[in-house]
């Protein structure tokens, strides 16, 4: 009687588990596929074994593209972090000014991300842009396509620009659940400015920024569209990061095998580094 | 430790206030002696918390001005007003220890780590939470967490003045008991001025030495609880203290008179009514005898709530409630008589002496 009943429940999740293959499992495996393989076209395949993973991580190219995505996120986690809480902190708590403000910092957040690049690579233009001309006149040597710098300081500009609206947003909001009369308290006990931010709004807003760390991490190890539409990676490779190197290599070369073998490579890394940076965070939170 | 006077306080939320009723707090013009026991008492909404924030500087008065033993304190922060002021629901640093939070107040003040050990040391003791010093805040429950923004205020012990708003709220019965005589003990032992927000009439009476009844966003009456039972000044402070409150009957006043209804009931006094002002008697239950003599009433109920009874009835129209002891007999046609030394007469909601 049991074992009917059971059937029928796997009968019932079967279109969920249909609709899962399509949209994750099978593209997953076509790539796992392509990872141990090698092909010449026509459709023949030869059976490569693990020669495209370890040709992938003997590589330079792979190591400077991992690196250059590291240091990318690290210093925008290193500036949107902070920078958000700060606005965070001095947005008002009421009045009119809530509803600008949220609207304001929402605004950059609803930009598609092709348009974000676009945005930017015209702002910073020499020849046309209002930022690129406006050094220009002032005599500051600038030019995102020919120095690696600039292109460096250009992507993170304008992730910055892009992006630090998710984590002031979700700081807003651990502040704003925290009642009036914590406040008086910490008044009070006669706490400074500082220990209020250290011992009331700082735990509170833990959780938030747990989550707004998690997500500005992955975010930013997996960009792709804008630095593809302002530098598409240069110049020479000095912004080309693992997203777009995999994309060179899958339709620029059509090197199918090692871009298959560094496209799950790079899902493994994100997958490993965000359970770290969860368990660290969580952990430290159960011992508070 | 201070004397408190608050000069012609009046505060209202709204930034333009138009007319008296825009006022949270209707005039107050008050003095708290130095060492003190206050109890505030009054219904949800009548200012008392209003009052307490202007004391401790949470809130700054529309109008008026607030003197620690005669010093000017209006402009300055609360931090600066060296007073503690315990909330009624838990507040709590839920990162530090039970210990650092304790400590918190007296390390943001710079006393010295050997006088902050002495003097957290002694409220753990006193609020039992010594198995908890070392772990953090989180865990505890609402009361014990209560515990520790008492143990707060009362961690500095030479603060001009302790402000505590219904502290008792979320705390069990049981547990009140001993809190409240702790804090008693503390404040006899330290001296501090002490105001007590609650709207339990039993904590307040205990509790205080003198007790401020507050409505609608003024002071009604201050005095000991006795003069609060005896001589309510105004029919809400008749209503509000006693269980059953007063009687309060529409009455007219003639010479030493006074006329409910078709009965009339002489006075041992004259009191002096302006014309035109809405008259009424009040009595306590407490000193109605019922009996076969005296004016007749129509009762509706009994209540036997153990000490003694409650009888609801009707006289002259009127609902009123009289306290029969517990052995007292209910005759079948009930009559009652009002004691002449115990009825207070009102014109327009206010007492009226007895000097004419």
């Amino acid at each position: 009687m049991e074992k009917t009943w059971n059937n029928k429940a796997w009968f019932m999740v079967l279109p969920v588990l249909v609709l899962v293959a399509f949209s994750a499992v099978i593209p997953l495996m076509t790539v796992v596929n392509y990872s141990v393989q090698d092909t010449f076209g026509n459709n023949e395949f030869f059976w490569a074994g693990t020669d495209w993973f370890l040709d992938v991580l003997e590589s330079d190219r792979f190591w400077d593209a991992l690196t250059r995505n590291l240091i990318f996120s690290a210093i925008i986690l290193a500036i949107e972090i902070p920078l958000g809480i700060v606005i965070a902190l001095n947005m008002p708590k009421k009045g009119i000014g809530v509803p600008i403000c949220l609207v304001l910092m929402a605004l950059p957040l609803l930009i598609p991300w092709n348009v974000v690049g676009t945005i930017w690579q015209v702002f910073g233009r020499v020849d046309i842009g209002l930022l690129g001309r406006t050094l220009a006149t002032l005599g500051i040597n600038y030019n995102y396509v020919q120095n690696p710098l600039d292109a460096w300081v250009t992507l993170i500009i304008m992730d910055v620009w892009h992006w630090t609206s998710l984590v002031v947003l979700l700081c807003y909001a651990g502040l704003v659940s925290i009642p009036d009369a914590y406040y008086q308290a910490a008044k009070i006990d006669g706490a400074s400015r500082w220990s209020v931010f250290r011992y009331i709004q700082l735990p509170k807003m833990k959780r938030v920024l747990l989550i707004a760390f998690l997500l500005r991490f992955m975010d930013s190890f997996m960009i792709y569209t804008e630095p593809f539409v302002v530098t598409g990676g240069g110049p020479g490779n000095s912004t080309t990061f693992l997203s777009i190197d995999l994309v060179k290599m899958a339709i620029g070369q059509f090197d199918l095998g090692p871009a298959a073998a560094l496209s799950i490579i790079y899902f493994l890394i994100i997958l490993l580094l965000s359970w770290i940076f969860y368990t660290v965070m969580t952990t430290s939170d159960a011992q508070g | 430790m201070a004397r408190i006077n608050l000069e012609h306080i009046r505060h209202a939320y709204g930034a333009k206030p138009k007319s008296e009723a825009d006022y949270a707090l209707k005039e107050v013009h008050h003095e708290w002696n130095d060492g003190g026991a206050y109890a505030l008492l009054g219904p949800s909404g009548c200012g008392k918390t209003t009052l307490l924030n202007i004391i401790s500087g949470l809130i700054n008065p529309s109008e008026g001005r607030i003197l620690f033993d005669g010093t000017d304190v209006t402009q300055l922060t609360t931090q600066h007003r060296n007073i503690a002021q315990v909330f009624q629901f838990p507040v709590i640093y839920d990162t530090m220890t039970v210990y650092d939070n304790l400590a918190f107040p007296l390390r943001n003040r710079h006393v010295p780590e050997a006088e902050v050990d002495r003097r957290v040391k002694e409220i753990i003791e006193m609020t039992g939470l010594g198995g908890w010093a070392n772990k953090t805040a989180r865990g505890l429950t609402a009361d014990q967490k209560q515990k520790i923004s008492l143990g707060r205020g009362l961690v500095r012990s030479d603060v001009s003045a302790i402000l505590f708003d219904e502290p008792l709220t979320v705390i069990d019965p049981e547990m009140k008991w001993v809190l409240r005589s702790q804090i008693k003990r503390l404040h006899k032992q330290f001296g501090f001025t002490m105001v007590y927000v609650t709207h339990d009439q039993t904590e307040a009476l205990t509790f205080a030495d003198k007790v401020v009844v507050m409505y609608d966003g003024q002071i009604v009456q201050i005095g000991t609880p006795a003069e609060l039972f005896e001589r309510p000044r105004h029919t809400f402070v008749g209503y509000f203290i006693g269980s059953p409150g007063m009687n309060v009957l529409p009455a007219e006043i003639a010479g030493n008179t006074a006329a409910v209804g078709s009965e009339s009931i002489a006075l041992n006094f004259q009191p002096k009514v302006k014309a035109g002002a809405k008259t009424e008697l009040g009595i306590r239950p407490e000193f109605i005898s019922l009996g076969r003599q005296g004016m007749p009433v129509a009762i509706t109920k009994v209540e036997d709530i153990g000490r003694h009874k409650i009888v609801r009835a009707h006289f002259a129209d009127r609902p009123i409630s009289i306290i029969v002891d517990e052995d007292g007999e209910i005759p079948a046609e009930p009559r009652v008589t009002f004691d002449p030394k115990a009825i207070n007469i009102y014109a327009d909601s206010w007492r009226i002496g007895e000097e004419a």
